[in-house]
C-alpha cells in the first residue's frame, strides 16, 4: 500500500479503488437477488429494477425467464426486450451467443441454477453468466438458497427436497452486489399449495430457510467489505460481527468457557478462535493437559492459533487487535501460580490493556 | 401472538433512509386493500419521493393532528382519530419518531401500542440504528450517536420483521439522483451518514438483527423447534449489572440486555449505597444513578438499590444469594482521576466472585 493510500479514509479508498478496478478491467458487473424460497418475489423485484433502468434510458435486455411466471411479472416482461431461450432436441438453454452479439448494457437472468443440455459452451448457466460478465455486460440474476451447493444439505434437511442443479457459493460471493428479497413466510405459502404439510410446520421450515438466506447475505456483505479492505491493506474492523478469542493456558478450566463460546457463537453467529501463547519448559503434566484441551477445541471445530512472544499478555492482545476481536474469554488466575507472582496478574493486565474489547472471566 | 384481542405488528426494517421501507409497506397496504381489508394510512412521511407518493394512491389517509409548540405548528399522527375510525389495519411510517412536546405520548411507538391494544393491526417502518441495544455499535460504525432509540422489547413484540434490503451502491445512486433528499442535503448526507463503508456495516447489522428476531420468534412460538436447537442452553443464565454514576453504565446495560435477550436470561441492575437509597449522594451522582436505573427500567430490566458500605462484597453477596451466573461491569476508564478506585473495584469483584462469570464491558473503539 502506498503512503498516499494510507492517509485516505476507508471510503475515499473504496471509491478510488472501485474506479481503478472498473476502469482497468473493463469488466462487467454481477448483481444477484437472493431469495429463500420460490414465490418471495425475486423475479418481480428484479424485473421492476429492469423497468426502472430502462425508463432511465439504459439498454436492458432479459436473457432468461422462468418457465412459469405470475401475471405481474408477465406485465413487466411485456415492457422489456426479451432474448428467447434456445431450444434444441437435448433441451433448453440461455442463448449466450445471441446476448453477446446483442451486447446490451444490462442483462437480466431470472434463475441462475440451470444445467445446460450437452454440447453447449458451458455445462451450466452460472458459467454462461460468468462469460457474459467477462464480455463486459452488467448481469443481474436471481437465485434461491436451495440451489447454492454448500447450503444444499442444510436446505434439504429442512425441506426434505433434493435438488440436482446447483451453483457454488464462491460464485455468489464473487458477485459485486447481492440483495436479499425478504418476505415473511405467508406470501410464499400462498403460492406453494402442493405440499400437504401442516401450516405450522411449513412456516417453521420457511422461517429456517429465511434465516439461512439472511445469514448468508450478512456473511457475503461482510466478506465483501473485509476482502476489499484487506486487499487494499486497510486494517479496519467493523463491529457488525462478534469475534471471540478464547485464551488458553494448560491449567485453564475450559469446560464452561468452551460451552459458553459455543452458545454465544451460535446465538450471535460469531466467529470464534482459540489462542495459546507458547510457554517455555512445560512440565510433562502441563504438556499433557494442554494437548487434551487443544484436542477438545479441535473436536469442537474451533480454530486454534499458537502464538509466540516474550510478553504473553501483549502477544495475545496484539493478535486480538489484528483479528478485530470483540470479546476475550479468559480464566480466573490461580492465586498461587508462580507465573502471576513473577509477571503480575495476567487477568488484570488484560483488562487494563484490552481497550475496545469486552473481557469475560470464567470461574476456576 | 397469544391474545387474540391485540392487533399484530409488522415491522419493515431497513438500514438507512431511502432503502425503500415505506415503499414496500405501502405496496403491502395496496395488496391488503385489494384483498378487501379495511386499511388506512395513520402516518406517512412523503419526503418528496414521487414513486413512494404514487403508492398511496387510493388509500385512505387519517388527517394528522396539529400541535403548537413554542410558536410553531407541528403535525403528528392523530391516534384518537384512528381509534374512532377503527380500521382493521393501519400503516404508520417512522416508528422511532419522537413526538413534539405537548403531544399525548412522547414516542410514536407508544401511539402504535395504543392502536395495537385496541385490536388494530399495524404495519410500520424503522431503521436498525434506532434499536437501543445497538446504540454503541452504531456509534462505533458511523461515529454518530443516535438519539431516537427504541427499547429492544418493543421490536421483539412485533409479530413479523421483514428486512427491506437494497445494495449500498444502489442506495448511493438513488441519493445521487436526488431521489432520497434534495441536492444539498444529499451532498451533506454523502459526507456523513451515507458513506459506503457505513452503509455496508449497517446493512450487515440489519440482516443479522432480522436473523436474531426470526430465531427469537422461532424459539418463543414453537416448542418443538427450540428442542431441536443445538445451541439450547444447558442451564438458565442470570445476569447482574452494576449501575454507578459513571456514564459508561448505559453502555453496560445495553450490552448486557442484548446478551440476556440472546441467552433468554433473567437480568437485573443494582446500585450499591451505604444507606440503601440514593439520598446521601451529591446531586449530580444521584441524578446520574437515577437516570441509569430509569434507563434500565425502560428496557424492562428490574432494578434495585442494595444497602452496603463496600460495593464489591455487597454486590457479590447479592449475586450469590440470587444464583447469578454473570456479573456485568464497566471497564475502568483510562486517564480519569481516581480511576485506580474503579480498577480496584473490578479487581476486587473478580477476586471475590470466582464462582461466576464476570464480564468487563469496554467502549468499542471508534
Amino acid at each position: 500500500m502506498s503512503r498516499d493510500l494510507a492517509r485516505k479514509t476507508p471510503d475515499e479508498l473504496l471509491r478510488v479503488v472501485q474506479a481503478e478496478e472498473e476502469a482497468a478491467a473493463g469488466k462487467g458487473h454481477l448483481k444477484i437477488f437472493l431469495g429463500y424460497a420460490s414465490g418471495v418475489g425475486k423475479s418481480f423485484r428484479m424485473l421492476d429494477e429492469a423497468r426502472r433502468r430502462r425508463e432511465r434510458g439504459q439498454d436492458v435486455v432479459v436473457g432468461a425467464v422462468q418457465p412459469k411466471v405470475t401475471p405481474e411479472v408477465e406485465t413487466l416482461l411485456g415492457k422489456l426486450e426479451v432474448i428467447p431461450l434456445k431450444n434444441s432436441r437435448e433441451g433448453t438453454a440461455m442463448d449466450v451467443d445471441a446476448i453477446i452479439r446483442r451486447h446490451p448494457a444490462v442483462c437480466i437472468i431470472d434463475g441462475l441454477a440451470y444445467d445446460n443440455p450437452p454440447g453447449l459452451r458451458n455445462p451450466t448457466r452460472w458459467q454462461d453468466v460468468r462469460d457474459l460478465v467477462k464480455s463486459g455486460i452488467k448481469v443481474i440474476g436471481s437465485i434461491n438458497i436451495q440451489y447454492i451447493d454448500e447450503l444444499r444439505l442444510q436446505v434439504e434437511a429442512v425441506t426434505g427436497k433434493h435438488v440436482t442443479q446447483s451453483v457454488p457459493i464462491s460464485f455468489i460471493k464473487s458477485a459485486d452486489e447481492i440483495e436479499i428479497v425478504d418476505a415473511p413466510p405467508e406470501q410464499p405459502l400462498e403460492r406453494t399449495p402442493e405440499e400437504q404439510v401442516g401450516v405450522e410446520i411449513r412456516a417453521q421450515r420457511l422461517s429456517k430457510l429465511r434465516e439461512l438466506a439472511l445469514v448468508l447475505a450478512a456473511e457475503v456483505v461482510e466478506y465483501q467489505l473485509a476482502d476489499y479492505l484487506q486487499r487494499h491493506g486497510i486494517k479496519q474492523h467493523f463491529a457488525t460481527q462478534e469475534r471471540i478469542l478464547l485464551c488458553m493456558t494448560p491449567r485453564a478450566n475450559i469446560h464452561e468457557m468452551l460451552q459458553t463460546a459455543q452458545i454465544i457463537g451460535a446465538k450471535f453467529h460469531a466467529e470464534t478462535v482459540v489462542a495459546y501463547v507458547k510457554q517455555p519448559e512445560l512440565s510433562v503434566r502441563d504438556q499433557e493437559a494442554l494437548e487434551a484441551k487443544l484436542a477438545a477445541f479441535q473436536e469442537a471445530r474451533i480454530p486454534i492459533q499458537i502464538l509466540e512472544g516474550t510478553d504473553p499478555v501483549e502477544t495475545l492482545l496484539e493478535f486480538a487487535r489484528l483479528r478485530g476481536i470483540t470479546q476475550i474469554f479468559i480464566g480466573h488466575t490461580q492465586q498461587s501460580s508462580l507465573w502471576s507472582r513473577i509477571m503480575g496478574d495476567p487477568v488484570d493486565k488484560i483488562i487494563r490493556r484490552s481497550q475496545g474489547m469486552d473481557v469475560r472471566i470464567f470461574p476456576k | 401472538m397469544g391474545d387474540t384481542g391485540r392487533g399484530k405488528l409488522k415491522m419493515y426494517l431497513g438500514y438507512a433512509a431511502g432503502v425503500g421501507k415505506t415503499y414496500v409497506m405501502l405496496e403491502e397496504a395496496q395488496a391488503l386493500k385489494s384483498q378487501g381489508m379495511d386499511i388506512v394510512i395513520g402516518y406517512f412521511e412523503p419526503h418528496g419521493r414521487k414513486d413512494t407518493i404514487a403508492k398511496t394512491a387510493g388509500l385512505e389517509v387519517v388527517p394528522r393532528k396539529t400541535i403548537s409548540y413554542r410558536g410553531s405548528v407541528f403535525e403528528e399522527m392523530d391516534t384518537d382519530a384512528i381509534l374512532v375510525r377503527r380500521p382493521q389495519i393501519c400503516a404508520v411510517d417512522e416508528f422511532a419518531h419522537t413526538n413534539v412536546p405537548g403531544a399525548e405520548r412522547e414516542k410514536r411507538w407508544e401511539d402504535v401500542e395504543v392502536l395495537l391494544d385496541a385490536g388494530i393491526h399495524v404495519l410500520t417502518t424503522m431503521n436498525v440504528q434506532h434499536l437501543e441495544s445497538l446504540n454503541d455499535q452504531v456509534r462505533q460504525i458511523t461515529g454518530i450517536r443516535v438519539r431516537e432509540t427504541i427499547p429492544d422489547w418493543v421490536l421483539q413484540k412485533a409479530d413479523e420483521v421483514v428486512v427491506v434490503d437494497v445494495t449500498p451502491r444502489a442506495l448511493l445512486h438513488r441519493l445521487d439522483r436526488g431521489v432520497i433528499y434534495e441536492r444539498k442535503k444529499a451532498e451533506r448526507a454523502r459526507q456523513n451518514f451515507f458513506r459506503e463503508s457505513n452503509l455496508v456495516a449497517l446493512r450487515g447489522l440489519a440482516l443479522r438483527e432480522t436473523v436474531h428476531e426470526l430465531e427469537h420468534r422461532g424459539e418463543m412460538g414453537h416448542g418443538q423447534a427450540a428442542g431441536e436447537d443445538p445451541a439450547a442452553l444447558p442451564w438458565r443464565h442470570k445476569i447482574l449489572i452494576l449501575a454507578t454514576a459513571d456514564p459508561t453504565t448505559a453502555m453496560v446495560i445495553r450490552r448486557a440486555r442484548r446478551m440476556s435477550d440472546f441467552l433468554e436470561a433473567e437480568c437485573f441492575v443494582v446500585a450499591v449505597q451505604p444507606s440503601g437509597d440514593l439520598s446521601g449522594l451529591p446531586d449530580p451522582d444521584r441524578e446520574a444513578i437515577e437516570r441509569h436505573l430509569n434507563f434500565a427500567r425502560n428496557m424492562r430490566i428490574e432494578t434495585r438499590i442494595l444497602e452496603g458500605d463496600d460495593v464489591a462484597p455487597a454486590l457479590v453477596d447479592f449475586a450469590r444469594r440470587n444464583q447469578v451466573t454473570q456479573i456485568y461491569l464497566a471497564r475502568p476508564r483510562e486517564r480519569v482521576p481516581l480511576s485506580w478506585l474503579s480498577r480496584n473495584l473490578v479487581q476486587r469483584i473478580a477476586s471475590l466472585a470466582r464462582d461466576m462469570q464476570i464480564v468487563i464491558v469496554s467502549e468499542r473503539d471508534l
